[in-house]
């Protein structure tokens, strides 16, 4: 455990420096610690679980400046699991019309183990439905590759006002995943 | 969406964390809203008239310290359960410290002084004003507080509600206190304390509500 805390701690402290390799090392790793993390407790319901590991990872890219790097990366990133996981109850608990899935979900546990990965609601459809300023920044720049300035270009917007795009689109995308996960579950 | 292309497509073109951000949020914040704080005190009640003479008081620092000490408790605590995995460590104590300390002296004060002057060590002229009036200066800090927490994760809602509300509270004290005719330490203990607990139950109470993530 403890090399696992001082890699991913390196892989963090890259990633705040700018280093997308160190930080596409270190979600990869992430993605896979927390789906056995969520996997662990959700054991009643496991079609959540790769839409928990989504949302986690989403809230630790747009929560990365909180990490301070005086400070230990597992605890950080545990509490921001642990917080993800408490507010799904907390929304499932508010729908108890619901019922929760049967003990017979267990299963299929081994499968999905091996499968994992592709989560009930869709990231890339929910993108589609952002707003242009939000989404045309997302799509140019983190999922097409190309620069701040060349989507600058190509969309009219400023430099800084693709920025922001990016940053708050990310935010609304977070927020959305929440609202879809209230609608469907 | 599957995850290995959201883990790329959150790090394609990945933009570095700017050094001292969140410092540079709270401290922002802070000196904002201090600065509405004081001008609102100015304007709407003045400083104290015998402030130029009463500053020789040792009470009159003592009636300072107390909201100093909590300001920075309270935003050790604010700033720490802000940050996902941060510790409180020994700041609770740090917070009840001068409380309690203003309460022993409180206490003292009272055993010491004839039976009926211990009335007006407690009540003073303004004890119907003072608590709501510290409550009214604290707000531009509780909401830049809000604020600043808006863009961090906190993950103990009702915790750092609180704690925003105390270190609220405590500005609105300190800046009160510039204008309050009062220097009797039960005073200070009682109506001071409630002024400052006033935003801090108000932000446990919102904090759920307000800080989601």
């Amino acid at each position: 455990m403890e090399g696992t805390e001082a890699r991913l701690k390196t892989l963090m402290s890259e990633a705040q420096r700018g280093d997308a390799a160190a930080y596409e090392r270190l979600l990869a790793a992430l993605a896979t610690h927390l789906r056995a993390f969520f996997r662990r407790r959700l054991s009643r319901d496991p079609d959540s679980v790769e839409d928990l590991v989504q949302e986690t990872l989403i809230a630790v890219h747009n929560q990365r400046h909180t990490f301070a790097p005086d400070q230990p990366f597992t605890p950080w990133v545990h509490a921001i699991a642990k917080y993800k996981l408490i507010d799904a109850f907390r929304r499932r608990a508010a729908r108890p019309e619901e019922p929760l899935p049967e003990d017979d979900a267990l299963d299929v546990l081994a499968e999905r183990a091996t499968e994992a990965a592709t989560a009930k609601r869709d990231v890339a459809k929910l993108l589609a439905t952002l707003p242009a300023h939000f989404r045309l920044p997302i799509e140019q720049v983190k999922l097409q590759g190309l620069s701040v300035q060349e989507a600058s270009v190509r969309t009219g917007m400023s430099v800084s006002a693709v920025k922001i795009g990016i940053h708050r689109g990310l935010k609304l995308l977070a927020r959305n995943l929440q609202v879809v996960s209230d609608a469907h579950g | 969406m599957h995850t290995d292309e959201l883990v790329r497509m959150l790090a394609t073109r990945l933009e570095p964390v700017p050094v001292g951000a969140v410092r540079q949020r709270w401290s922002y914040a802070l000196a904002l809203s201090m600065s509405i704080a004081f001008i609102l005190m100015w304007w709407s009640l003045g400083l104290r008239p015998t402030l130029s003479t009463t500053v020789a008081l040792p009470m009159f620092w003592i009636k300072l310290g107390l909201p100093s000490f909590l300001l920075a408790g309270g935003l050790l605590a604010t700033t720490r359960l802000a940050r996902p995995g941060a510790r409180l460590g020994h700041t609770p104590w740090l917070i009840a410290a001068p409380v309690i300390l203003i309460w022993a002296l409180a206490a003292f004060t009272l055993i010491d002084a004839p039976a009926d002057a211990r009335g007006t060590l407690l009540y003073g002229d303004s004890w119907r004003v003072c608590p709501f009036l510290i409550a009214e200066l604290s707000l531009p800090t509780f909401i830049a507080t809000l604020w600043a927490l808006r863009g961090l994760a906190p993950t103990q809602l009702r915790r750092t509600g609180a704690a925003a509300g105390l270190l609220a509270g405590a500005v609105g004290a300190l800046v009160y206190s510039l204008h309050c005719p009062e220097l009797a330490a039960p005073f200070i203990g009682l109506w001071y304390v409630l002024g400052i607990a006033l935003p801090t139950a108000l932000g446990a109470c919102l904090g759920p509500r307000l800080l989601r993530w």
